[in-house]
């Protein structure tokens, strides 16, 4: 089962989140914050993170940098960035540390299920 | 009366204008102290003991002369006006801080100058002080004994010896309150005001018992004595020999009122505002007057009840004793007191000051003052003038304990008026004349004073204290020429007047042919010029003086440290920086710079001592009179010049400046727009995405658990509720900010809402296990709206809550209010707020700057709506800026009155 890490800090966008990808068979973890998204990552090796940016302690644009210094997650680990930041810099910045996709709240669930369904196929 | 208990009244009143000084110096600004009638009343120290008693028997032994001596200052009350504006302009703006100090400046700093100004004024003054001691002594007898005869006292126990002593500490610490002499001495001023008033209305007191209560009025007086004494001898001018001596008389007391350094001291140096001038000119002459008014009356009816044979100079005091009212006598007595006092007092502060700036200083101690600190300087020049203060004091006691009994006030006094008279030329012409120079003028005080001692002093010594009448009779050496009451066969003149006469018109003749013959140097032509158009100097200031040469900023800066302090250095420094906007790098000093640093000393050293001291520093290059001449003039075009364009670009900077913060405003306030719409759009956008999510998780899935559905659904609500929040907030915020939401101002209890606001994050509070604390001094009832102020302390609470962390948070509230504010704080012992945050945090628009670190929570706009809040309250709210943890909120609330 691909190891999918949920990492955003309002709860109830989550629980939607978490509901749907678990009826699709993926193994969820969540983390509230960028620090524990980072010890998580350590810990689990995930082959998928959904990135929120803002976050209070370390914010996802920190969690894209940890992972493009580490090599052996740089190739296991993809991400999909989640954010309200809307401009255009913002999503430049996300492609520029490593994100496979940018997806821009409020996001539709359905199209970001395929997108993640997408990425754990290809990889495979 | 008993000399014991005449002596305690003495010290009881001594006692009573020593308060009346000191309270004058507490109270400064007070109108009563400030009031213009002051000064005029303080010019009334030219009224001393000798017009007190002498008059009157100058009056009853060579008739109406006596009047020539007020007929001088009231006749040329407008003149007097208007060369004292003049005077007083100059020496405003120079710190000039007496006779000596103006004349020496007049002529260039001439050291040399000031010191024999310094010499003739003190020559002039202490006599004049022995007679004041002198009559408080005789009087003192006529009261005490009711009998005139002066017994041989030792020093220890004659009380005129403690009376001179009293009044030494008095000038010694009521003059020399400031270092700068050319401050004024608010305490001493006053006293001598009051004095003034007291002196008045003991004579008029006096005068109206003599002519209402002894005699029938005035024509009764006139009557008797039309009948019984030689009135027509003392009622009438004899003559063109009456006439001309008239004419010098008035002349000699018109120079008096100038050139007597008390009358310098309290018309010059203590002049502040041009209100005094206006009330001087009618006051001063209406005072000169009611003190004459029953001079004559006083002096025919002394002469009616009492005769020829007493000494008519203490008529005031025989009279009532006479008639057994002694009660007046003593009030006569007090009156006379007075009248020294004033003198005395201010004659030493005045003496005093020209000793140590014109005099000890300059010879002897400069050099000293140059090598020590600023704290020891204003103590060894205090202590000079101190020193100097009781040392004229003493010298003066000395001269009237060889006093001869016989000789009466008047005469003794108009040795004074010759001597000072001698400053007269330098003085006068000076002001009008620039080319005057100080060679000139010593050498014509001199001669004068050589004159003066040939035609006046001398008789006076052989006829009156060594009774030999051949000096005066057969002239010097024989010569009929050289008679000294009648020089070169000009006997029309009483003694005084020849003595005058030749004295001035040699003084003169020297100073202006010397001056022509040998023109003065070019600092001389330039404070000449200064003089001249004393306009002028208070147009260009610091451009009057022309100055060329070299110096540095640092090295005067030293000096004005050591000779001023630092504080007081400083402070002039930034004024003159300000006045001129010289760069504060700037090394060099310029003239201004010069020119600014000499006045400053000159109130502190003196002007002569200010010159020496600069020149120390200062390598001065000589300037030509003819580059003095165009410089000035120059300067003064330039000036005129300067001011407009200075002006223009100053309004200018001042727009521009304006501008750039505007601009800035603008730049930052964009900025906090653009944060703040990012901002709103992500706090739009998360509730909604959970919305958008949720709904489509419930949507797509039918066999979803009930219990999860509701979960959904109660989220969404939520979620719902998040957005309705924000957008109420942003609505709440703009209403107010823009003006259309008013209060509801009503009495409440400002602690109840406290309470309130604490009780509604009481859950919270529990859930998250934070300590909150309340103190209020009282219960505070004030007017406010109850429900926005508990917006603001809830908000307030809210942020506390957010920042703290869960078990060890800590929330202090304090509640205090006095008459006019209250004071509401909120503290805790959170992350506190970064000092660059400190003052953005109440803008409308703002967000931290970290706000990917920091999730907002709630709306981010708290503090912004405490702002408005509080201030349409009229209150104000802040950070406090020095907590090392944590953060503390203040509300500063005024209270309006119920």
């Amino acid at each position: 089962m691909k190891k999918i890490l949920l990492v955003d800090d309002e709860p109830n966008i989550i629980m939607a989140l978490e509901y749907s990808l678990r009826k699709n068979n993926y193994d969820i973890f969540i983390a509230r914050d960028g620090e524990e998204a980072i010890n998580l990552i350590e810990k689990l090796e995930p082959d998928l993170v959904v990135l929120d940016i803002m976050m209070p302690k370390v914010d996802g644009y920190e969690v894209l940098e940890f992972l493009q210094q580490h090599e052996g997650l740089k190739n296991k680990t993809q991400t999909i960035v989640i954010s309200a930041k809307h401009k255009e810099s913002d999503v430049q910045k996300g492609f520029e540390l490593g994100a496979k996709d940018y997806i821009k709240k409020p996001f539709s669930m359905k199209k970001l299920l395929h997108r993640i369904n997408e990425l754990l196929t290809e990889k495979q | 009366m008993s000399k014991t208990a005449l002596i305690a009244l003495i010290f009881i009143y001594l006692g009573l204008l020593f308060l009346i000084a000191f309270l004058a110096e507490k109270n400064k600004g007070s109108r009563l102290v400030s009031h213009p009638a002051v000064y005029a009343l303080s010019l009334a120290v030219y009224c001393s003991a000798w017009t007190y008693y002498g008059s009157v028997g100058m009056a009853a032994t060579s008739g109406i002369e006596f009047l020539t001596i007020y007929l001088g200052p009231v006749i040329a009350a407008p003149l007097w006006i208007i060369v004292l504006k003049k005077i007083i302009q100059i020496s405003k703006v120079y710190n000039v801080s007496s006779i000596a100090d103006f004349i020496s400046l007049r002529y260039g700093n001439s050291k040399s100058l000031g010191a024999l100004v310094t010499l003739v004024c003190a020559a002039s003054i202490i006599p004049y002080i022995s007679l004041q001691l002198k009559a408080v002594s005789e009087t003192f007898e006529v009261v005490s004994t009711s009998t005139i005869g002066i017994e041989g006292t030792s020093v220890l126990t004659d009380s005129t010896f403690y009376i001179a002593i009293l009044l030494a500490a008095f000038a010694a610490f009521f003059g020399t309150l400031s270092l700068d002499a050319s401050r004024n001495r608010t305490g001493v001023m006053f006293s001598v005001a009051a004095e003034s008033v007291l002196k008045l209305i003991f004579f008029l007191i006096v005068g109206i018992y003599v002519t209402y209560y002894v005699f029938d009025g005035t024509s009764d007086i006139y009557t008797q004595a039309e009948n019984q004494i030689d009135l027509k001898s003392l009622s009438s001018i004899d003559g063109l020999e009456g006439g001309v001596n008239w004419y010098f008389s008035i002349i000699l007391s018109f120079l008096a009122i100038f050139l007597l350094p008390r009358q310098f001291q309290t018309s010059v140096v203590e002049f502040s505002n041009r209100k005094q001038l206006k009330t001087s000119i009618w006051l001063f002459p209406l005072y000169l007057l009611l003190f004459n008014v029953f001079v004559i009356f006083i002096a025919w009816g002394g002469l009616l009840v009492l005769g020829e044979q007493v000494n008519a100079d203490y008529f005031t005091l025989l009279i009532p004793i006479a008639f057994g009212d002694y009660w007046l006598a003593t009030l006569v007595f007090l009156g006379g007191l007075s009248a020294v006092i004033s003198m005395v007092v201010v004659s030493t502060v005045a003496l005093s000051t020209m000793l140590s700036n014109n005099l000890i200083i300059p010879y002897g101690f400069l050099e000293k003052l140059t090598k020590s600190k600023s704290v020891n300087n204003t103590k060894t020049i205090k202590s000079i003038r101190r020193i100097s203060v009781f040392s004229s004091i003493i010298l003066a006691y000395g001269l009237y304990s060889v006093f001869d009994p016989k000789l009466s006030l008047f005469s003794i006094g108009l040795i004074s008026f010759l001597i000072i008279a001698q400053l007269a030329p330098s003085f006068f012409i000076g002001l009008f004349w620039n080319r005057g120079s100080a060679l000139g003028s010593k050498i014509g005080i001199v001669s004068g004073l050589l004159i003066v001692g040939y035609t006046y002093l001398l008789p006076f010594i052989t006829e009156n204290i060594l009774s030999d009448n051949q000096f005066v009779d057969e002239g010097f050496l024989g010569v009929e020429m050289l008679k000294p009451y009648a020089l070169f066969g000009i006997d029309l003149l009483t003694p005084v007047n020849h003595a005058l006469y030749w004295s001035l018109i040699l003084n003169t003749g020297t100073y202006l042919v010397l001056s022509v013959v040998k023109k003065g140097n070019y600092r001389e032509r330039n404070y000449g010029e200064i003089f001249v158009n004393s306009q002028k100097v208070v147009d260009l200031k610091e451009n009057a003086y022309v100055w060329k040469g070299e110096a540095y900023v640092e090295d005067i800066q030293n000096l004005l440290i050591r000779f001023l302090g630092q504080s007081k250095a400083d402070k002039a420094l930034r004024v003159f920086r300000k006045r001129y906007a010289v760069n504060p790098e700037e090394q060099l000093a310029d003239a201004r710079f010069i020119n600014f640093s000499e006045r400053l000393l000159t109130g502190a050293v003196g002007s002569a001592s200010a010159k020496i001291l600069i020149s120390s520093v200062a390598k001065e290059k000589p300037v030509s009179l003819v580059e003095v001449l165009k410089i000035l003039e120059e300067n003064k075009e330039t000036l005129s010049l300067n001011k407009s364009l200075e002006e223009q670009s100053q309004k200018l900077m001042k727009l521009t400046s304006e501008l750039k913060s505007a601009n800035e405003e603008l730049k930052v306030q964009d900025q906090l727009k653009d944060d703040f719409l990012d901002t709103v759009a992500h706090e739009l956008k998360t509730p909604i995405t959970s919305i958008k999510a949720s709904s489509e998780v419930l949507s797509e899935d039918e066999e979803m658990p009930e219990k999860l559905q509701n979960q959904f659904l109660s989220n969404i609500i939520q979620d719902t509720e998040r957005l309705n929040v924000l957008i109420n907030d942003i609505l709440d915020l703009e209403k107010m900010a823009s003006g259309r939401d008013e209060l509801n101002l009503k009495p409440h209890n400002l602690t109840d809402c406290v309470e309130d606001a604490i009780h509604g994050i009481s859950s919270i509070v529990q859930q998250k296990q934070i300590k909150v604390e309340f103190q209020s001094s009282s219960s505070v009832i004030t007017e406010f709206d109850y429900s926005k102020m508990l917006q603001v302390i809830t908000n307030l609470l809210s942020n506390s809550i957010k920042f703290v962390k869960e078990g060890t948070g800590k929330i202090e509230i304090h509640l205090d209010s006095n008459s006019e504010e209250i004071y509401l704080k909120v503290k805790d012992n959170g992350k506190g707020i970064p000092d660059e945050d400190l003052q953005l945090i109440f803008k409308k628009f703002y967000q931290s700057k970290h706000q990917t670190y920091k999730k907002p929570q709630g709306s981010g706009f708290g503090l912004a709506i405490c702002k408005q809040i509080v201030e349409m309250h009229g209150g104000q709210i802040y950070a406090n800026a020095d907590l090392e943890i944590g953060a503390e909120i203040i509300v500063n609330l005024p209270k309006p009155k119920l």
